[in-house]
């Protein structure tokens, strides 16, 4: 079986499980945690195939032009990685069917679940470095939304953004490092780059390097100074936290540490780097969990803990040490994963996390406190459990390290202390939450889990004690085939067993163990008192505060770099794309001075320059006027347009003429509407401008005619030129043998350029969405929400036709009732217009775009002359879903060449005979053009009529329009 | 095609751009909307005039159909303005 299935099967099945029904919690557990079962149990039969150091590896061709191939690649290590994931993902699984509530909408946590497994497994299996930083950054993004799942909670919100801005940029400058690491080896291949650790560690863009991939894992990991996100994380529900913050998320970052450890280890500087963050969080970690009152709290410092522990020992430049964290990585996933779900069981049975009210659960569940009892062992490093073994190992590596004397003696008191802050806080959440008088206050009356929901704790807690009493039987083999590819080839000596003699690691856990119990019975008798509630000496320094400062100080850069390089006025930032283009255009001037060519010249006709002098005049006009007299400066601009439609039809250009006339009508009620809401600007104020700003306007002025003059010169230079390069030849040569279509232009909208307008009309169709959504929430000014004077100049109680602007009827049966009567009557001729334009576009002149563009008129003109409630009271017009369909239609047309076996959007042409029309052809390109068609429509009309309905909102908000009523009307 | 009917095409287009000229001192000038509304009208008029013209020019009836267009549309853009001279809104 191919590796890319076991990407592709939890991805697939994620996204069928998005949209099944969201309350079916049992069908999606069982499914989610039987395909995890089932990857596991393909993995463990893969295990002769990785044993002895082997790699099975496969390629897909992605971007061969630049030597990026989709690479898998399964070794030892990555094979142990997958094997937890997916198993824990099989259990996590389970567990959450009975964790989540029926009212919890679980379709999207499972669906996010198995998305994120299929990252995450996307991460360790990559064989190739960006495709690894694609599934990283994968892995931040759905934890992110797995985070927030609850995404009505304040906290979930936060912890989950600050989660994503965290993980993201330490993402990207994972990136970073990689893609400069791809440049010294000259390869992004995985292989590759493991082969050619001296070249590298030689290399003086080295440390760089470090810096940047270690930045990515550190943050990934929780790792001192980044690790504040994950105990804001804990807002999420707590499978997850099982999962993505125990055995998979977080890993991905010792995971990365471990994957270029035979590369980028054995400097100087990766000891400094790696070991000093990992001993600080190891530290930092373990005495902020000892005092922490929130179960989950606790556990998210442990975790940060234990991870700064593997963390050190990948930073000791030591394979033994390397094994070590392989182990502990190994051994955390199980201890831990069975704690947070411990934790979650709690929870869920008394209805509160907080160690302070939870004491003496025993007698209510007894299993549950046994299995956590065991589990918070194992966490705290109790001979005959797991943890105990990677941490003996741990501490040997402490003991016989070499290095400066400061460190060498420093290290081992330093995980001494560590160990005794571990065995702190695994009391109190293994012994002081279930021991003691119980409690009477809890939100819930506590009972046990349901059998199913502790199976998996059990499974857990089981490969805990057979690891901590049979190492070399049970974890030996996997442990060895683990390790193997991360130390690069030769595993050094090591031996898995309980007992070693009396050695200096086992004093130092015995030490740990005693100074442990003997710390946690004085911190409780402080903590009972009411004293040291919050870690002492450091409560003060708080991460997330900085973070947040952090955070602060780039928005506030943010604006204050937006504000000048774009401000909020128009004027500023059209004078500066204004005059950097001028500029640049001079500079080409330079270069390449301006010449006339030597086309030949149409000889010039006397009524063509009039027409022209007139379009000038209508221009010109416009622009004095639009300041004061906007009506005007329409009504000009309509005539501007109309020129500008007479001159194409005038140079032989019938179909832009007949495009030109409807966006020309669009164009103008589209103004018109907006007009409606603008506050009147009054000529009649008399404000005198200042010095400057005539200045400044007599500036722009210059600039605007230095621009025009310009563009106009340019335009008479092309167009004196005949193009020899031109491409037009070549489509007006292929449009009907390969188009099956004479008109050119249609040919290549519909054919040779579909791509492009699929791209161009699923822009309009999202621009006509997003004016809707703005237009939904839009209010316009307070002064121009009054009735236009032409309304309020008709008193309510005469009775003339022109009385009740609000009723349904109203407008229609009242004073227009002649253009009502022609614009009805005008429906369907103008239907029949696009229709007809329609079916001849492949030909002639017309196409899709025109003749959605004249049903869009049509309709408009019966809002203008019915009303808005009037058409909508008969019609479902629902231009929504014209664009909806009319993509869809589109799409659908360009897939349906890809099943036949051709590129997409090819286009077919059918002849066949009918009866009465003779011969037809049909090109498949024409259902393009309906789609086309349709969403021209649908976004034609949702933009104006989201507009139009400002109208009917301003009446219905009488209180508003009080206030200005009086101020008007004094005058 | 015949001088006369060259003729008569340069001579036509002549007499509507005058016109239209015309039309445009109604334009500017005003004084009230209505006037330039119906300036506007007569200016669509006079484009579809010219249309015809020019497809008896061509010898090409694409040109009668963008005539119709302009019609149906100069309805339609005065229809507009119109309403939103006598009322303020153009759709209620």
């Amino acid at each position: 079986m191919s590796l890319f299935f076991l990407l592709l099967l939890p991805f697939l099945v994620g996204l069928v499980m998005a949209v099944m029904p969201t309350r079916a919690r049992t069908s999606l557990a069982g499914g989610a945690s039987l395909i995890s079962a089932g990857l596991t149990a393909w993995l463990i039969t893969l295990y002769p195939l990785v044993r002895d150091g082997q790699v099975i590896r496969q390629t897909v061709s992605w971007i061969p032009s630049i030597g990026l191939d989709l690479i898998l690649r399964l070794d030892g290590f990555a094979w142990m990685f997958s094997v937890l994931i997916t198993g824990i993902g099989a259990l996590v699984a389970l567990y959450a069917r009975y964790y989540m509530s029926p009212a919890d909408p679980v379709s999207r946590f499972y669906a996010l679940f198995l998305l994120f497994m299929s990252a995450m497994l996307g991460v360790v299996t990559s064989g190739n470095l960006i495709q690894l930083v694609v599934f990283w950054e994968l892995t931040s993004l759905i934890s992110f939304l797995l985070i927030g799942y609850w995404h009505h909670r304040v906290d979930a919100q936060r912890g989950a953004r600050m989660a994503l801005i965290v993980t993201g940029a330490g993402g990207l400058a994972l990136l970073g490092g990689v893609i400069v690491l791809g440049h010294i080896v000259g390869s992004f291949d995985l292989d590759v780059v493991l082969g050619s650790g001296d070249r590298v560690r030689a290399h003086p863009l080295y440390a760089p390097v470090l810096i940047l991939v270690v930045l990515g894992a550190l943050t990934k990991s929780a790792q001192f100074p980044f690790h504040f996100w994950l105990s804001r994380a804990m807002a999420a529900p707590t499978p997850v936290s099982a999962f993505l913050h125990s055995a998979t998320m977080v890993k991905a970052g010792v995971f990365l540490l471990a994957r270029l450890w035979s590369v980028l280890s054995g400097t100087e500087l990766w000891f400094w780097v790696v070991g000093g963050a990992g001993a600080a969080t190891l530290l930092l970690g373990s005495y902020i969990a000892m005092f922490q009152h929130d179960l989950k709290r606790v556990l998210a410092y442990s975790t940060m803990s234990h991870l700064g522990l593997i963390t050190l020992l990948l930073g000791l430049n030591s394979p033994l040490a390397a094994v070590a964290g392989v182990f502990h990585i190994m051994n955390h996933a199980a201890f831990k994963a069975s704690l947070f779900m411990a934790a979650g069981i709690v929870d869920h049975e008394t209805g509160t996390r907080d160690i302070r009210r939870l004491t003496g659960l025993w007698s209510r569940m007894p299993y549950t406190g046994a299995l956590a009892l065991v589990a918070s062992a194992a966490m705290a490093g109790v001979p005959l459990l797991n943890g105990f073994l990677s941490k003996e190992m741990f501490f040997a590596e402490t003991v016989f390290m070499t290095s400066q004397p400061w460190v060498e003696r420093g290290l081992p008191v330093l995980a001494t202390l560590a160990a005794i802050f571990a065995v702190v806080y695994s009391l109190r959440f293994g012994y002081g939450i279930f021991f003691g008088s119980p409690a009477t206050d809890l939100p819930r009356e506590p009972e046990e889990a349901p059998r199913w929901m502790r199976a998996p704790i059990e499974l857990l807690v089981l490969c805990c004690l057979i690891v901590g009493m049979a190492p070399s039987v049970s974890i030996g083999p996997a442990l060895a085939v683990a390790a193997l590819p991360v130390v690069g080839g030769v595993l050094p000596e090591y031996s898995l067993a309980v007992w070693h003699g009396f050695t200096a690691p086992l004093y130092m856990s015995l030490i740990a163990i005693t100074v442990g119990i003997a710390a946690y019975v004085r911190i409780r008798r402080h903590q009972r008192r009411g004293h040291l509630q919050n870690a002492p000496v450091i409560e003060r320094f708080n991460a997330r505060r900085l973070f947040d400062l952090g955070l602060l100080w780039l928005t506030l850069w943010a604006r204050r770099i937006l504000k000048v390089l774009s401000p909020a006025r128009l004027q500023p930032q059209m004078f500066a794309i204004i005059a950097i283009a001028l500029l640049l255009a001079l500079l080409a001037a330079r270069d390449l001075p301006l010449a006339w060519g030597e086309r030949e010249q149409l000889p010039a006709s006397a009524a063509f320059v009039l027409l022209w002098a007139i379009g000038m005049a209508c221009a010109i006009g416009a622009a004095m006027m639009a300041k004061f007299h906007r009506l005007v400066a329409i009504t000009l601009m309509g005539g501007a347009g109309l020129v500008t439609c007479l001159t194409f039809a005038w140079f032989s250009a019938p179909d832009l003429a007949l495009t030109q006339i409807s966006v020309e009508v669009v164009t103008t009620t589209l103004f018109l509407l907006g007009l409606r809401w603008l506050p009147v600007r009054l000529e009649e104020l008399g404000v005198v401008a200042s010095a400057r700003t005539r200045l400044r306007r007599a500036r722009d002025l210059l600039l605007a005619i230095a621009a025009g003059t310009g563009l106009a010169t340019l335009s008479y230079a092309m167009l004196t030129r005949s193009a020899p390069q031109s491409i037009s030849p070549f489509f007006l040569e292929r449009a009907l043998p390969e188009g099956g279509g004479t008109n050119a232009v249609n040919v290549m909208l519909v054919d040779f350029r579909a791509l492009d307008t699929l791209g161009e009309i699923t822009v309009l169709g999202a621009v006509a969405l997003t004016v809707y959504a703005l237009l939904r929430r839009f209010r316009p000014a307070a002064e121009s929400m009054l009735a236009p004077r032409q309304q309020r100049a008709v008193p309510a109680d005469v009775g003339t036709d022109l009385v009740g602007p609000t009723t349904v009827e109203g407008v229609a049966r009242g004073y227009m009732g002649v253009p009502t009567v022609i614009a009805r009557l005008l429906l369907p001729v103008m239907l029949v217009v696009a229709a007809h334009l329609f079916l001849r576009g492949h030909n002639q002149p017309g196409g899709g775009f025109v003749a959605g563009l004249v049903i869009a008129i049509a309709m408009i003109t019966q809002y203008i002359v019915s009303g808005s409630r009037f058409v909508e009271g008969r019609t479902r017009l629902l231009p929504g879903r014209w664009v909806a369909w009319g993509l869809l239609l589109a799409t659908c047309t360009g897939l349906g060449a890809i099943t036949l076996g051709y590129p997409l959007l090819t286009s077919h042409t059918a002849h066949f005979a009918v009866p009465l029309l003779g011969d037809v052809h049909f090109p498949t390109a024409t259902f393009f053009d309906l789609g086309v068609l349709f969403v021209v429509v649908g976004a034609t009309l949702l933009m104006l009529t989201a507009i139009a309905h400002q109208s009917l909102r301003a009446h219905r908000q009488p209180s508003v329009v009080a206030a200005p009523v009086a101020h008007v009307e004094a005058p | 095609m015949s001088t006369l009917v060259t003729g008569a095409i340069t001579f036509a287009l002549g007499c509507y751009a005058l016109a239209s000229i015309l039309v445009i001192v109604r334009l500017v000038r005003g004084p009230s909307a209505q006037d330039r509304v119906s300036a506007l009208d007569l200016l669509y008029f006079h484009a579809m005039l010219v249309m015809l013209v020019l497809s008896i020019g061509h010898r090409n009836d694409v040109y009668f159909e963008a005539a119709l267009l302009i019609a149906l549309f100069g309805f339609v853009s005065s229809a507009a303005l119109a309403k939103f001279v006598l009322r303020g809104e153009v759709i209620e």
